[in-house]
């Protein structure tokens, strides 16, 4: 899924202070399975903002709306008649959630209400963590399953580094060194022969490297 | 290893069997050049090339290739360090040709230190490259006269190429098959992270020469003379694949008050009688970090002097 955090309360609220009217955007996706983005956190948030507008004596009005998804127009299309009473929009979608609305409603002021971090999983309770980039073409058979360029600090493909210490990595004592856990696992499967085969440089224009991307699949396109 | 691929002075003095000898000085953080030409002056003679290093620690300094340039016009050898944090591909074939064209003969290949240790952490890291991939791009450059793309080099860059190999990271079995990764992708010589763990060396070297290594590579054993006990204890716990056993430190402590400097000076010395006899070692690369006055002193007591000239 796609991993995210609630920005500030603060933050929000110096974004959105010239607004009176103020609608609350969540999304069933991604963001509500890691307990941002969804109906409960709209609503939290919605009282937030208008408490904080009682508060300071203004006369603002905050609604709150949770979609099936931000990702799909069809979805999207949903608020057409509920945007129009408002003059701010937060989405507490991915960074995906608030750029489709703004390009579906450009009238609108659209503010991003969480930090999209990356592409992850939970992997215990309230704790999640990443697991892929996103490159474009994907080769974690090569690595025992785990993939270096979204868990390596420096996206070796021939790793491990001199830094690796303990098990982690040379950045931080929370950070566990992805190559020690290929090598290891390797090493256990008996494929040193594969790990001692040169890994050449990667082509990136399959990643954001090569620009902003988008799939086409002719079979789908009506 | 006796036809000269670069014709280096390191190169001649490895391939003609002596034990090399080789420094390193770190640019300056600023366009200082008189004292970076102070620090490099001490080695002149002492050594038989000096690495400069690459924004080491990921702290901004004055480019690699512009100091190793300095210390050519000094008459020093440079030994251009070059890491793959900083640059792509594009500029990293880019540098190679220039440092090539000015006269750099040496090149240490490195992946580099990540940038959350310097005094830039905001910045963003590149890694296009890692370091056994800018080994193969010197190589396939050198050799094959061939970019990576595969399109020609006009007057392929004749250099002496260089990696880093560190025996005390993790995981250590896998060590020794990382220095035969490297060898393979390209390195003429390797210079192995500061030795304090005498025992794991040892143990590393024996696998090297089992698998042949030394015979493929110059392997030059890495000392850092210990200037101080909070230098070691630093060294021990917060420099990332550094083995600084708990002897060495009880030994410098007992050294007593104002003498922990020489007995620092004297272990590096042992270590360095130890190297010249031990089988697949070729030579020592003395890193005294901000001690570079120190160096003639060293090389004089090691018996390295004088250098041979090739």
């Amino acid at each position: 899924m796609i991993v995210a955090e609630s920005k500030p309360i603060k933050e929000l609220l110096e974004m959105v202070k010239d607004f009176k009217k103020i609608l609350v955007v969540g999304c069933k996706g991604c963001v509500t399975v890691c307990n941002v983005g969804g109906a409960k956190e709209a609503a939290i948030l919605a009282s937030a903002l208008r408490i904080s507008g009682k508060k300071e004596g203004l006369d603002v009005t905050v609604g709150e709306h949770t979609l099936e998804r931000q990702c799909d127009p069809e979805y999207v299309n949903e608020l057409k008649d509920v945007i129009e009473d408002y003059d701010a929009v937060i989405s507490i979608a991915c960074g995906v959630g608030p750029q489709f609305l703004s390009e579906r409603y450009p009238a609108k002021k659209v503010f991003p209400g969480v930090n999209t971090k990356f592409m992850g999983g939970a992997v215990e309770h309230g704790v999640w963590a990443e697991r892929c980039a996103g490159c474009g073409t994907c080769a974690i058979h090569l690595f025992g399953g785990l993939c270096p360029i979204a868990r390596c600090s420096k996206s070796l493909l021939n790793g491990p580094c001199g830094g690796s210490s303990n098990g982690k990595c040379e950045i931080s004592k929370e950070v566990d060194c992805i190559w020690d856990m290929i090598v290891t696992k390797m090493m256990e499967q008996d494929r040193l022969g594969e790990l001692i085969e040169f890994r050449p440089p990667k082509s990136w224009t399959t990643a954001r490297d090569g620009g902003p991307r988008k799939m086409i699949r002719e079979e789908l396109v009506k | 290893m006796s036809e000269h691929k670069s014709g280096s002075n390191l190169e001649k003095v490895l391939s003609a069997g002596h034990f090399a000898f080789t420094g390193e000085c770190g640019p300056p953080q600023g366009a200082n050049v008189e004292h970076l030409i102070e620090k490099a002056n001490h080695l002149k003679g002492v050594v038989d090339a000096v690495n400069v290093t690459d924004c080491q620690t990921a702290v901004v300094r004055m480019s690699s290739w512009a100091a190793s340039l300095i210390l050519l016009e000094q008459g020093i050898e440079p030994n251009f360090q070059m890491v793959c944090r900083d640059r792509n591909r594009i500029a990293i074939q880019s540098d190679i040709l220039g440092a090539y064209s000015m006269g750099i003969r040496n090149m240490l290949c490195l992946s580099g230190d990540h940038q959350s240790f310097g005094n830039h952490p905001e910045s963003k890291n590149v890694f296009d490259i890692d370091s056994m991939q800018l080994i193969h791009t010197v190589k396939t450059m050198r050799d094959e006269g061939k970019f990576l793309n595969g399109s020609d080099v006009d007057v392929a860059p004749k250099l002496f190429i260089g990696a880093a190999s560190n025996p005390f990271s993790e995981p250590f079995d896998f060590r020794v098959y990382r220095l035969a990764k490297k060898i393979s992708a390209g390195a003429d010589f390797v210079q192995t992270q500061c030795i304090y763990n005498m025992d794991k060396f040892r143990e590393f070297m024996k696998r090297a020469v089992d698998m042949g290594l030394h015979e493929k590579c110059y392997i030059l054993a890495g000392v850092t003379p210990m200037k101080s006990v909070g230098m070691a204890l630093y060294m021990s716990k917060q420099v990332p694949g550094m083995d600084v056993p708990e002897s060495l430190i009880k030994r410098l402590r007992g050294a007593g008050k104002g003498k922990v400097a020489e007995e620092g000076i004297k272990f590096a010395l042992e270590q360095i009688e130890e190297f010249k006899e031990m089988e697949g070692v070729a030579g020592i690369h003395l890193m005294a970090i901000e001690w570079e006055h120190k160096v003639p002193e060293i090389a004089e007591r090691a018996g390295v002097l004088p250098r041979p000239v090739v």
